[in-house]
């Protein structure tokens, strides 16, 4: 039964590999992607939505990491009820919203895209730190305390790398999110990838428009895949031992 | 280049929902109608296809990754994809694409909620009500199901409210909804327009995020919630 199901599956995969083939060479995004003025364009676009992500996920990170790591110590505890549910509300916003806002009030360009995406990817971010951090079992902290470690040596040996896999996820959620986003901030005037997306859409340039859409697909295809990655090289061995 | 701003944005936002009241309550309409059609035919396939993969791991793993795949693809990128396709039987634009595009996008939370709580039910419960002489339909009707409900429900909600956010994006293939207010306002350069479209939208996500929670609440068969209350 499941090799017959494994084989039905290859067997969707190469025709749907074989479909897009067909569809792209239709389509004349074949021609677009090699087209010698074409290119550079698109290398610049790619640079522009990479700068993006990169710059907002890296600012992102640092304040989510450290608002998480700052509401789980005893002396802020209390607040994160109340920090938790600010944070789930402001992801109930959808991001096209959070763009329309930021540029009501910041104006257009790459600045306020920035403002915006981090504003969306800390909070993934910041609650899985949070969540993380707080799962960790009490009685593998007393282990620790018990062995004469600082509070700050617990933080780093013990809290973060058993809380990493969850940290993780957020990250993974909020990487994927940002470059999703990233792809609308070419509406407030921020370019990138949706570029050619939107002015594919206007002018209804099929091949335009799936140059653009395809190497966004690819771009946040293969953030879950860098995800991936880390896992292997962050997460201790044990944990991934235990967990699989 | 930074907007003008205007003294008083905010009032200025209020009046101009009351001045085009009609216009917000139609597109209000859309967004709803939009967003209520796929989540109905979203849980029409994906709470069985939830269910028939408890039965097998591979198949499961499968489906659930494919959905996973569908889940990374960015809104405005499968939107772009999916227009060539559609174009092909006249309905590349519209709230077809967005339909279709809603209807995948919630696929992930609801089969994956549904088949975690489905196999989370545990065995000493099966074997009870297999020990009552029920079938395999029956167990699933009357125990499976009841038990798993209040998690298919949370998978359904986190899919409305992903839902919202992408239709609002869907107003750029010319499906309506509330998005067209952010859309015209950020072409014309109108701070009013694009605070109302924003603020309604998140007003609305809002909003059915608190009513999911609530119809969550009211799912969860009363044995369950009188068991997690002796557990606390």
């Amino acid at each position: 039964m499941n090799k017959i199901l494994r084989q039905i599956y290859s067997v969707i995969l190469a025709l749907l590999l074989i479909a897009a083939g067909v569809a792209l060479q239709k389509t004349g995004t074949i021609s677009i992607f090699s087209d010698p003025y074409a290119y550079p364009e698109l290398i610049r676009l790619l640079w522009q939505h990479l700068y993006l992500v990169g710059v907002s996920m890296a600012i992102a990170t640092i304040i989510g990491l450290t608002v998480g790591i700052v509401l789980t110590r005893p002396k802020f505890r209390a607040y994160t009820g109340i920090v938790m549910y600010v944070v789930s509300l402001g992801q109930t916003i959808p991001s096209l919203a959070v763009l329309a806002l930021v540029m009501t009030f910041l104006g257009i360009g790459a600045k306020s895209a920035i403002f915006a995406l981090t504003i969306y990817s800390l909070l993934p971010i910041a609650r899985n730190t949070l969540a993380g951090i707080n799962a960790v079992p009490a009685s593998i902290i007393d282990a620790a305390k018990g062995m004469g470690m600082t509070s700050m040596g617990i933080l780093w040996q013990v809290e973060i790398p058993m809380a990493m896999t969850v940290i993780l996820t957020g990250f993974r959620v909020a990487l994927v999110i940002n470059v999703g986003t990233t792809a609308l901030a070419y509406l407030i005037g921020a370019g990138g990838m949706g570029d050619w997306i939107f002015t594919g859409i206007n002018m209804m340039m099929t091949d335009m428009l799936i140059a653009g859409a395809l190497p966004v697909t690819l771009l946040a295809l293969l953030a879950d895949f860098l995800i991936e990655v880390l896992r292997v090289l962050l997460v201790s061995k044990g944990l991934r031992i235990s967990e699989e | 280049m930074k907007l003008k701003k205007r003294k008083g944005i905010e009032m200025e936002t209020v009046n101009f929902i009351i001045k085009n009241f009609n216009d917000v309550l139609f597109l209000t309409w859309e967004h709803i109608y939009m967003v209520g059609i796929s989540l109905a035919f979203a849980t029409l396939i994906g709470v069985p296809l939830g269910i028939i993969i408890t039965k097998n791991e591979l198949l499961a793993k499968k489906i659930i990754n494919s959905a996973n795949i569908m889940m990374t693809i960015p809104s405005i990128a499968l939107f772009g994809l999916m227009m060539p396709v559609l174009a092909i039987i006249g309905q590349g634009l519209g709230k077809v694409p967005a339909i279709i595009a809603l209807i995948l996008y919630s696929q992930l939370p609801i089969i994956r909620n549904t088949y975690v709580a489905i196999k989370n039910v545990s065995p000493s419960i099966r074997n009870a009500g297999k020990g009552m002489g029920m079938n395999r339909w029956e167990l699933l009707k009357e125990v499976e199901i009841p038990i798993a409900v209040p998690v298919i429900v949370a998978g359904l909600r986190t899919a409305a409210v992903m839902n919202i956010g992408i239709a609002a994006i869907a107003a750029y293939v010319g499906a309506g909804g509330l998005g067209v207010y952010i859309q015209n306002g950020i072409d014309r350069v109108y701070p009013e327009m694009i605070l109302a479209g924003a603020l309604l939208v998140s007003i609305f996500a809002i909003l059915v995020d608190a009513g999911m929670a609530l119809v969550e609440k009211v799912l969860t068969p009363t044995g369950i919630l009188i068991q997690k209350r002796l557990s606390q």
